[in-house]
């Protein structure tokens, strides 16, 4: 029962990171791809109907974990007390920053509304990023199953890191990069014209980054966590999702060239899901590594709510995800295609 | 300042400032609701206008609570670790569902109602209205079941390792406390729509313009705030009332600040606690009533606070007392100003009435106000416990999560917050500046932020 709630949540993360992931990326590269105002309200008007459900996983997956395995809720939480405080400064900046622009017809207004959304989400990437690594580069849990990290020490992933170390840091960067060309190929999918080109351009560009990034990450995390390979080593076939992450990779690139956009922007969504179910199939069966003894790590058996309260949420979970799934089926077909602003809309407010 | 003052502050501070939001958020989507229902059942367009008005300070609104929002979700973990740690299997449980099952369906269906108007028929577009309805009314049930499992536990066992187990799936859902809450906190959030729309409605005939819309405004607000002031006290806080005197009987002593057992206790309407000599000064009190109003009978005994031993009492009974009595009394004043209102406007006077359009519009914050003061008194009357009678408030906190880092963290939020507050005025006022005579929002074909109509 808990190894079925570890995926649960581990498919809650991805579904987060791929979809609020393109809205954040298209933040990211918001100011660097726009050349005037109409383009700005093009690249808010592509993730304009859907950002807010994206993010709406990233608080059911919070949830989830609370109620799933509720050690794991507490110890993280209160130990990355202030990255995740600086999270939710960030998703509040970014949330007034592309709902509020287009209300105030004030151009100071506007570009300070323009600055919350990209400032926002860069940020928020690299934090999200530095958090993710931090899970698998282990934290110092004490006797208590608590633990607390300063935002950085002396920035080595020793016994004592901080949050920010030198494997951290380019996890962050990572994940910018990752969501920058996310983002990059998804405003290309939405848009046309001079834009599209730009935004095309701009990923394949990024792209190159993110070839050198993922490497440097993947040797990183080996080295400094040698038993992420055991379950691969324990079933090979489990060795297809790294392929999977590579072949994706060099599909986003080669299918922007064919200017097939769609595809492009589906290999950027299964480089980053393959990505994290290949970290989650590396920390199994553990949700929070020590990096101090191994005896202290959390694991499913020892951060899981009890059986009946597990089944009980196995079966609200499925009815609840089912209907989620058939909304985002139906918004996304609603807001299908690429958009555009009409005269109206120029000189809208 | 010890941490666990500040991690108080900062929670009680972030939810206090996040629940503005909400509750209009809920109040209005019943309201926008009835005026689309009209709108379309007796065709008359001036109603969807009016709907689609307010559906424009709904966006505004309702993207201040999300965002003020999702701080809360968190800060269970990082605030209040050990409670969360013995907690997950039990309260988890409503605050995961509310994420799947209501913030999912709301953020789905608002970008329908407020762009789908030309796309959808005009059936479809009510159903998305109703489902963010649904929505936001479901989000507020799950709150208040974990809120109501933190004033009265139930379905639950005690593992011997101090964590709370789940036994009772329907039994939490269907906790008689949080089903009383429920019905209270509701009425109270349409009590804030109502008196939003009637000032507006106010405001719009006090300054002779958009009239017709004013008298919409005014029709609707008065009557929904009439109701919905009635059903809080009768029998919504009634029933809770009674709830409380059983199962928190030392919390209901220091709402009415009374520290001495008494038959026949008095009802104490204005008066200032004082803890130390245990006595109200500049008291005005009805006879008896206390009695009544918990027992049915005028010559019940009420327990005093002396019943109880002093490391049980609320830890802060004038601020309780104050809460209770602030709730109680605008609640009346809401009832005796709605029902002139309802008089005058059954006698056709309302439009005309100035004396009663002053007051009906300057008393919009009144019931903010009101239901920020009964959340207090709630939450200040749990106290000293985090779960009532299971686990005190400082053996819930994030022990690692020092006084330092916490101060950093509540100076944020408040400096963002006060940002956040004069963006909202300054949004809120604009629309009700322009009016709602506007045309149809343009484009609903391709994607615009939620809430740019």
């Amino acid at each position: 029962m808990g190894d079925i709630w570890y995926w649960l949540v581990a498919l809650m993360l991805a579904a987060y990171v791929v979809l609020d992931g393109f809205d954040i990326g298209a933040g990211i590269i918001h100011l660097l791809l726009s050349k005037c105002d109409e383009d700005r309200q093009l690249i808010l008007r592509t993730i304009g109907p859907v950002w807010d459900g994206n993010e709406v996983w990233l608080i059911a997956m919070g949830g989830t974990l609370y109620f799933a395995f509720p050690l794991v809720y507490a110890s993280a939480f209160s130990g990355f007390y202030l990255p995740l405080m600086i999270v939710l400064w960030l998703l509040i900046l970014r949330g007034i920053g592309i709902e509020l622009r287009m209300h105030l017809a004030v151009r100071v207004w506007r570009e300070f509304f323009d600055g919350c959304f990209a400032i926002s989400s860069m940020l928020l990437a690299i934090f999200l990023g530095a958090i993710l690594a931090n899970v698998f580069r282990g934290v110092p849990i004490g006797d208590d199953g608590y633990f607390f990290l300063p935002l950085w020490t002396n920035w080595l992933p020793g016994p004592n890191p901080g949050i920010f170390d030198w494997y951290t840091l380019p996890g962050g960067l990572l994940v910018l990069v990752a969501l920058a060309v996310h983002g990059a190929f998804y405003v290309a999918f939405k848009t046309e014209g001079a834009l599209h080109d730009r935004a095309a351009k701009l990923g394949r560009r990024i792209w190159g980054a993110l070839l050198v990034m993922t490497f440097v990450g993947v040797m990183a995390t080996l080295r400094l966590r040698p038993s992420a390979l055991g379950n691969y080593l324990r079933h090979p076939v489990a060795f297809l999702i790294p392929c999977l992450a590579l072949a994706s990779l060099l599909g986003m690139l080669m299918f922007s060239r064919a200017g097939r956009d769609r595809e492009a922007f589906l290999s950027s969504c299964s480089y980053l899901a393959a990505v994290l179910s290949g970290a989650a199939v590396g920390l199994f069966p553990i949700l929070l590594p020590s990096s101090t003894d191994a005896a202290r790590d959390i694991t499913i058996s020892r951060a899981m709510s009890g059986s009946y309260a597990l089944s009980a949420g196995l079966i609200w979970w499925a009815i609840g995800i089912f209907f989620a799934v058939a909304y985002f089926v139906f918004v996304y077909r609603m807001f299908a295609g690429k958009v555009r602003l009409s005269a109206e809309d120029v000189d809208h407010n | 300042m010890d941490a666990l003052v500040l991690h108080r502050i900062q929670f009680a501070f972030t939810i206090t400032f996040h629940y503005l939001f909400p509750q209009l958020t809920m109040g209005l989507a019943l309201l926008i609701l009835i005026l689309k229902t009209i709108g379309i059942m007796h065709n008359r367009p001036v109603y969807n206008d009016a709907a689609r008005f307010w559906a424009r300070i709904f966006a505004v609104n309702f993207i201040m609570g999300v965002v003020t929002g999702i701080p809360m979700e968190f800060q269970f973990g990082t605030n209040w670790s050990q409670f969360s740690r013995a907690t997950g299997s039990v309260i988890g449980q409503p605050l995961a569902m509310e994420g799947v099952f209501s913030f999912f369906l709301e953020s789905a269906f608002l970008g329908l109602f407020l762009f789908g108007e030309r796309r959808l028929s005009m059936w479809g577009h009510w159903c998305a209205g109703f489902l963010v309805f649904l929505g936001s009314w479901l989000s507020g049930f799950f709150i208040i079941v974990t809120d109501a499992w933190m004033q009265h536990p139930v379905a639950y066992r005690t593992l011997p390792n101090g964590v709370y187990e789940l036994t009772s799936f329907t039994g939490l859902l269907l906790n008689r406390w949080a089903l009383l809450q429920f019905a209270h906190n509701m009425s109270g959030a349409v009590v804030t729509g109502a008196f939003a729309m009637a000032a507006t409605g106010a405001f719009y005939l006090l300054e002779s313009r958009s009239v017709n819309y004013g008298h919409i405004f005014l029709k609707t607000g008065v009557l929904a705030g009439l109701i919905c002031s009635a059903l809080q006290v009768f029998p919504t806080g009634d029933l809770q009332g009674k709830y409380m005197a059983k199962h928190q009987p030392a919390t209901t002593a220091a709402m009415e600040a009374l520290f001495k057992t008494e038959t026949g206790a008095p009802l104490v309407i204005l008066g200032q606690p004082d803890e130390e000599l245990q006595r109200i000064d500049n008291p005005i009190v009805l006879n008896r009533v206390l009695s009544f109003l918990i027992y049915g009978t005028t010559s019940a005994e009420v327990k005093g606070l002396n019943e109880f031993p002093r490391d049980q009492w609320p830890t802060n009974i004038p601020l309780l007392y104050y809460s209770y009595h602030i709730m109680a009394g605008l609640g009346t004043y809401f009832i005796g100003l709605m029902a002139m209102a309802a008089f005058l406007l059954l006698r056709g006077k309302l439009f005309t009435s100035r004396w009663i359009l002053w007051p009906l519009m300057l008393s919009f914050p009144l019931p903010y106000i009101a239901n920020t003061a009964g959340w207090m008194t709630a939450e200040l009357g749990r106290q000293p416990w985090l779960i009532y009678g299971l686990m005190r408030t400082e053996a819930g906190v994030s022990t690692h999560v020092s006084a330092g880092n916490t101060l950093f963290t509540l100076l944020g939020f408040l400096g963002l917050y006060s940002v956040l507050s004069i963006l909202f005025v300054i949004l809120v006022y604009r629309e009700i500046i322009r009016g709602p005579a506007r045309a149809l929002g343009s484009n609903p074909e391709s994607g615009v932020p939620l809430t740019v109509a």
